[in-house]
């Protein structure tokens, strides 16, 4: 007699019953849509939605349904050439309304949708679309802090009325970004004092001192922790403010990921115009707000190329008149929290709301200055590429300009607007704003864009090879092991079952080398069938009885694929840490399967073998 | 069905250094190739610019080739993919040209050629992305052969085993890489997953034979290693080759049906199974033979059958 414990019958049963449900979404299969949200993240209501509707059936382009998910309408075709016309047909008209991005709208049901059920996203390779890499510049970013912790040094031994030769940030060490602040001490400088007024400031800091003949240097080195701390900073903060940035786009499914050490890849599913999304991408924008000279002549300065001390000269965008600013900041861009287009007596406006720290500064700034005038100075950086000796040179250009002058009205703190703008300023200049500054300068180095048409043929492609190399395995088993093939057979199934499960449940985006990793799986899963049948064989030989050779079979075969499992799963782990881009995804795929391989050959082939014959008293002889 | 005979009695590790005499020649053969011709790196690695496009009649691939000389690319390699009315540029990495003025000129060339020029599908990598793939690859496969040295050592308690393991694996890439510089097949990201994934195969076959040598030393203790080994290697022969077939039955099936983009992996894939099958077999156990394996090694002290931990 064979025996195998209720439990795990009922478990198989119940994790198979809910793998068949997660799985579902995923036969339905996709189909050309277009993805309409708002710029401003406001939900789509359903009164909009029948309003678009209503025009693309005024415009003659059929459509196949159309539903609002997560805020989002979400309109289907049965066709590539509908979407497009549809795409083109809601830009023109809907412009200002709508960010539209193509997309391809899974045709689940709507119970499983209901339910939260999902089908498996699919890669670039998959659906086209644009990928593109960015490498941040983690040198300024390091470099910038520096930067104020040697302002600050500047203003400690001003105070304590210690004279200095200079403050610079330079590197040493051998160290790949800059991570020293050095300070030379006039010559008279009292070095005892100017280490005790500099040891609050330059906290954390090492410090160094050696004479020269022109005086003591003092160097403080940034420890190489505090300097990776802040590389990441800077890398992570990057792909929030990317992420945000993306989400302006209107793009179904994103993905913004760190790769690397200093690199992000982000994944535009859909898009097919690389120009305008790398164009809004790329730009590293920040705001200052600072106060007006009022008491030196701009125009005096800018005609005679003298600028005041302490001031900076711009000229107003919107006027064309010079305009003066202190290089005091009030508030940046970094102390924004939300940036809405609105409306004033104006005309449009930008609605600003600061953190309270900024808050307060403003605050007072303004108590001080009523009637003063102050500016927005808009900062944009573009990387720009060129070669210097045959070597990639990338460099950022930053450009400043004041987009906005104007007399403070009252006293305000945390919330105010920005006015005199057109509309599409307004709406640009909030995007910009509320998608955040990015904390250091990013170049892009890569780019893929993916036809939809090859998507399809990937696609095409893929699926096949998988059901083709299924079904001749399907039938080498089935021939060759018998019953026992049968058994192995539906085993296969339910593993390639349970991995889509698993899949969709995480959300994993499927791309071309995923389903090259569920096809090996496939492999390793039929590797654990043969081994055990192989030792029933083997045990049968021996003229053992069958119920015992099976029983031996299994719990022979366990330690082999455990032992070989676990170092094929060892090399997967590598590549899934490891790998990038579709590595990872081939990866993620052939560990999960090695798991899902192991519970379906061990316990649900187990499980049917016992359940056919387990119970039986006289079995004289095993189909196998 | 069954294809072998229930027994077989293949005397392996006596003809071990013949297989040496092979291994050595296929290795010296592949190193040679690597080291002359070396491999076709794709953009993955070099970095440069890789576009498909469908062009609405048969395309005229000279005149492609013009145009894009015409925009300054010299050196572009133009190809049918497919059909011929798709085709496959490649252009060498131009330092110092941004990937959005790239795309725009290979764009313009190819509309000059026919104006319904559609689907355009562009990679353009930046070359320092290529370097630093490199070396994060060579750390995954340093940090893959570490661990699986370690498990190895681990659960059979002898470094022996581990090397015969490791050499079997650094075999196997070899051999496929030695067969990519053969053919000169794009050499690309998914290669490298390729190659990965075959030594996790190769390896699981080697731990399938380890664990038979592990049994069958648990009941003779006092047989010649040799012996042992031989009885190993033949006992699971069957399902080493049974296993092989199967998984290459769905390996040629992404060959065949898997469209251009899973080639190379596929032929990786392919070329490594067959390695494998064969290092498994004749390498990794002989190699632990030749560093002095006996029974003691694998038994230091009474272990516990793996039997007690059935799921």
């Amino acid at each position: 007699m064979l025996e195998y414990a209720r439990w795990k019958y009922i478990l198989i049963a119940v994790l198979l019953a809910a793998a068949i449900l997660f799985a579902l979404p995923n036969v339905f299969g996709n189909a050309p849509a277009l993805q309409l949200a708002h710029a401003d993240h406001s939900p789509v209501t359903s009164a909009q939605a029948d309003s678009v509707v209503a025009y693309l059936k005024a415009q003659r382009i059929p459509y196949q349904g159309f539903y609002v998910q997560n805020g989002r309408l979400l309109v289907r075709f049965s066709d590539v050439t509908d979407q497009l016309r549809a795409h083109d047909a809601i830009d023109t008209k809907y412009q200002d309304t709508y960010i539209s991005a193509l997309a391809l709208m899974p045709l689940t049901p709507a119970w499983l949708r209901d339910l939260g059920l999902k089908p498996m996203p699919l890669g670039l390779d998959l659906q086209g679309g644009l990928n593109l890499l960015y490498q941040v510049d983690i040198k300024s970013a390091v470099s910038e802090l520096l930067q104020t912790y040697s302002q600050d040094a500047g203003r400690a031994l001003a105070e304590a009325g210690i004279p200095t030769d200079g403050i610079s940030v330079v590197t040493t060490g051998g160290s790949a970004v800059p991570n020293t602040v050095r300070i030379v001490l006039a010559p008279k400088a009292d070095v005892a004092a100017a280490q005790r007024a500099l040891t609050r400031p330059l906290q954390g800091l090492t410090f160094t001192a050696r004479s020269t003949s022109s005086g003591t240097v003092l160097e403080a080195v940034m420890p190489q922790s505090q300097l990776r701390l802040r590389e990441n900073y800077a890398i992570e903060q990057s792909i929030t403010t990317l992420r945000n940035r993306v989400n302006q786009l209107g793009v179904s499914e994103p993905i913004v990921q760190r790769q690397g050490n200093d690199r992000i890849d982000v994944q535009l599913p859909g898009i097919q115009n690389p120009a305008e999304a790398a164009n809004l991408l790329g730009q590293v924008a920040t705001l200052q707000f600072r106060l007006n000279d009022m008491e030196n002549n701009p125009l005096e300065a800018q005609q005679t190329g003298n600028v005041p001390l302490g001031d900076q000269l711009f000229t107003d965008t919107s006027s064309g008149f010079p305009v003066l600013l202190k290089r005091e900041v009030i508030a940046t861009g970094d102390e924004l929290t939300d940036a809405t287009v609105g409306e004033s007596t104006q005309g449009p406006a930008v609605n600003i709301t600061l953190d309270s720290r900024a808050g307060e500064n403003m605050l007072r700034t303004t108590k001080a200055n009523v009637g003063k005038q102050m500016g927005v100075v808009l900062i944009t950086k573009h990387s720009v590429t060129s070669v210097v000796n045959g070597k990639k040179i990338i460099r950022y250009v930053t450009k400043e300009k004041v987009i906005n002058d104007a007399t403070i009205q009252g006293v305000f703190s945390d919330r105010f607007q920005i006015t005199g703008l057109t509309l599409g300023e307004a709406q640009d200049l909030a995007i910009l704003l509320r998608s955040g500054s990015l904390p250091a300068p990013i170049a892009q180095v890569g780019e893929q864009i993916i036809g939809p048409s090859l998507g399809r043929q990937n696609i095409k492609w893929g699926i096949t090879a998988l059901v083709i190399g299924m079904l001749g395995v399907l039938a080498f088993m089935a021939i060759y092991y018998k019953v026992f093939g049968l058994v192995a057979d539906l085993v296969l199934i339910a593993n390639v079952v349970l991995l889509a499960a698993l899949l969709s449940m995480m959300h994993a985006s499927l791309s071309l080398p995923g389903i090259a990793g569920i096809i090996l799986t496939v492999g390793i899963a039929v590797d654990a069938n043969v081994l055990i049948y192989e030792r029933v064989r083997e045990e049968l030989r021996k003229g053992v009885s069958p119920q015992a050779a099976i029983r031996a079979g299994f719990e022979k075969a366990f330690s082999a694929i455990l032992d070989s499992n676990i170092t094929t799963g060892i090399a997967g782990l590598v590549l899934w840490i490891f790998g990038t881009g579709a590595i990872r995804g081939f990866a993620v795929v052939l560990v999960l399967g090695i798991a899902t391989s192991m519970f379906t050959s061990l316990m649900g082939s187990r499980a049917l073998v016992t359940l056919m014959y387990g119970g039986r008293k006289k079995l004289v002889k095993l189909h196998i | 069905m069954e294809f072998f005979s229930h027994q077989t009695n293949y005397p392996f590790m006596a003809t071990r250094k013949a297989w040496y005499g092979l291994s050595i020649v296929l290795m010296v053969v592949s190193l040679t190739l690597l080291f002359t011709r070396g491999l076709n790196f794709a953009i993955d690695f070099t970095g440069g610019v890789s576009a498909q496009a469908s062009f609405p009649v048969a395309a005229d691939l000279s005149a492609v080739r013009a145009q894009l000389a015409a925009a300054g690319f010299h050196d572009a390699v133009v190809e049918y993919i497919g059909s011929s009315r798709q085709i496959g540029v490649r252009l060498p990495p131009e330092p110092g040209l941004k990937v959005d003025e790239l795309r725009a000129r290979v764009d313009a060339a190819l509309k000059a050629v026919n104006p319904g020029v559609s689907g355009l599908s562009l990679s353009v990598v930046g070359p320092q992305v290529g370097s630093q793939l490199e070396t994060s690859a060579m750390w995954a496969l340093a940090g893959t052969l570490a661990l699986i040295f370690m498990y190895i050592a681990w659960r059979f308690h002898t470094w022996r085993l581990s090397l015969g393991a490791i050499l079997a694996v650094v075999h196997d890439p070899i051999l496929v890489l030695g067969f990519f510089a053969a053919t000169q097949m794009s050499f690309n990201l998914n290669v490298v997953a390729a190659v990965l994934a075959v030594i996790g195969y190769s390896l699981n076959d080697t731990v399938v034979v380890f664990d038979r040598i592990r049994e069958r030393f648990e009941g003779n203790r006092r047989l010649a290693p040799e012996v042992v080994l031989d009885q190993a290697i033949n006992q699971t022969l069957s399902r080493t080759i049974m296993t092989k077939v199967v998984t290459s039955i769905v390996v040629v099936a992404l060959l065949v049906l898997g469209g251009p983009v899973l080639r190379g992996f596929s032929a990786a894939l392919l070329i490594g199974i067959l390695a494998g099958t064969y290092s498994s077999i004749y390498i990794s156990s002989s190699i632990a033979l030749q560093c002095g394996l006996t029974a003691e090694h694998l038994f230091p002290t009474v272990r516990k059958t793996a039997a007690d931990h059935l799921p």
